[in-house]
């Protein structure tokens, strides 16, 4: 894979991440100061799928560097309707960016689409199958809360097409980070994400219940289970009480436990933990602008 | 028909795979995307008695030699097999099959939702594991009967 893509979370190693970090945090402590650092630069947003939050993030962080947007708007607008390819489109705003940022609902798309263009280009999620730069902005968050090493995290929710749980628990095993993963039956781990785990030499152990291990946790990462993966409403609604967590649940975990979730959420988390200690989501959801600098300034400097 | 009828009744040119396991015949002409349509003469034996495997099936395709892809799938569903290529009634050339590190443009991904399935300009690839394949694009790992998996032309 090139040095100028992200397409996956696999093809980081801990001196990868490491790199990345440093360099966030550094743009962390004054995002103001660095607007002149990729002045010309312009980052074609490919969203083929709403993603509000992670294209606003993209945005933010190209212009705190001093550069600017493309867009191709919303997909039912576009070419795409009238049947373009992938592969096209994106050889299309190839031509007017200076890198790409891909969001599409197809597994794979990042990586076809990388065999096409020469510009760098970032995977900002595809379909269930890796979203690496939201990992990214989960390690800083982990780092500046719990730190990386002799750590003890716990990933819970739906495991099965959670990309954003797929990407973190690969790029985990760069770490001494022991990992638990807490789901309902149905909706455990992929047995391809299993599986690269595994090659990896981790540990992967699976839980049900919270209850068995949230006293040793450091981390509790929380995904939200989404109502359409079932059939039946009534089935959903008990998974989903099974899996929320108030402040009842958070009695049983260290005083500083680290909570985490992708966002948005629904009602995995009560809003009665959202003014503790525990309750890091939103620092996680700001912590997307400085990494996204960070990846933006050093895929920008490969192509140089 | 005895596997003796078989090696006597010599093409002039082409390919015989031998030693396919058997019932699998059906599965090799998959993967040579031959149909019965394109209008080459082929002979299929099944269920033949050998003394190596119990009993085999035979593909014999006249005027044709295989592509080193459609080896390499071969070597998934029929690791046994010995390919013969024929020139001038002779056997010219007798491949063993090996297990090949990639397979590209045969198999299908059965991922839905994979971009291959999607009308885009890509081949498929997979990976091949110990235990079955794996799509270089989505991930998904297929390991039960591969055959079902062949791209239709
Ligand atoms: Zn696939």
């Amino acid at each position: 894979m090139r040095d100028d893509q992200l397409l996956t979370a696999k093809q980081l190693s801990r001196e990868d991440i490491e790199d990345i970090l440093d360099r966030a945090a550094e743009f962390d402590a004054d995002p103001a100061a660095f607007g002149d650092r990729r002045e010309d630069a312009i980052l074609g947003l490919c969203f083929f799928e709403p993603s509000t939050r992670t294209k606003m993030s993209f945005e933010t962080a190209i212009k705190r560097l001093g550069g600017d947007t493309v867009d191709m708007g919303p997909v039912d607008s576009s070419s795409v309707k009238k049947g373009e390819s992938l592969a096209d489109t994106a050889r299309v705003v190839e031509g007017y960016a200076d890198a790409l940022v891909l969001r599409h609902p197809s597994q794979g798309a990042a990586k076809m689409v990388g065999e096409f263009v020469d510009v760098p280009l970032l995977n900002a999620g595809d379909g269930a199958g890796h979203h690496p730069t939201q990992t990214l902005l989960d390690l800083y968050t982990i780092r500046e809360n719990a730190g990386l090493d002799d750590l003890t995290i716990g990933i819970m929710g739906d495991l099965k097409y959670g990309r954003t749980v797929h990407s973190l628990a690969h790029a985990l095993t760069n770490f001494d980070a022991d990992q638990h993963f807490v789901s309902p039956e149905s909706l455990k781990l992929p047995r391809s994400v299993r599986y690269d785990l595994h090659e990896e030499g981790a540990m992967v152990r699976e839980h049900t219940e919270l209850d068995d291990i949230l006293p040793s946790l450091d981390v509790l990462y929380v995904t939200r289970i989404q109502r359409e993966r079932f059939p039946d409403e009534n089935e959903y609604q008990e998974i989903a009480g099974e899996y929320g967590i108030d402040l009842e649940t958070l009695e049983a975990a260290k005083d500083d436990l680290t909570v985490m979730h992708p966002l948005p959420r629904v009602d995995e988390i009560a809003p009665e933990v959202d003014d503790t200690d525990y309750a890091t989501y939103f620092e996680q959801a700001h912590n997307g602008v400085p990494v996204r600098m960070a990846l933006l300034d050093q895929l920008l400097e490969e192509d140089e | 028909m005895s596997d003796h009828q078989l090696r006597v009744s010599k093409i002039p040119r082409g390919t015989v795979i031998d030693h396919i396991r058997a019932g699998q015949a059906l599965n090799v002409l998959a993967i040579l995307g031959i149909d019965g349509e394109s209008g080459e003469t082929v002979s299929v034996g099944m269920n033949i008695p050998s003394d190596r495997m119990g009993h085999k099936d035979i593909v014999k395709v006249e005027d044709r030699e295989l592509s080193q892809d459609e080896v390499d799938v071969l070597s998934l569903i029929a690791p046994e097999a010995t390919i013969n290529i024929i020139r001038e009634y002779e056997v010219a050339e007798k491949q063993y099959l090996e297990r090949p590190k990639r397979v590209v443009g045969i198999l299908s991904c059965p991922n839905h939702n994979c971009i291959t399935n999607e009308n885009e300009p890509v081949e498929t690839k997979f990976d091949v594991l110990d235990d079955g394949v794996r799509c270089e694009y989505c991930g998904t790992i297929v390991r039960d009967d591969l055959a079902a998996h062949i791209a239709a032309e």
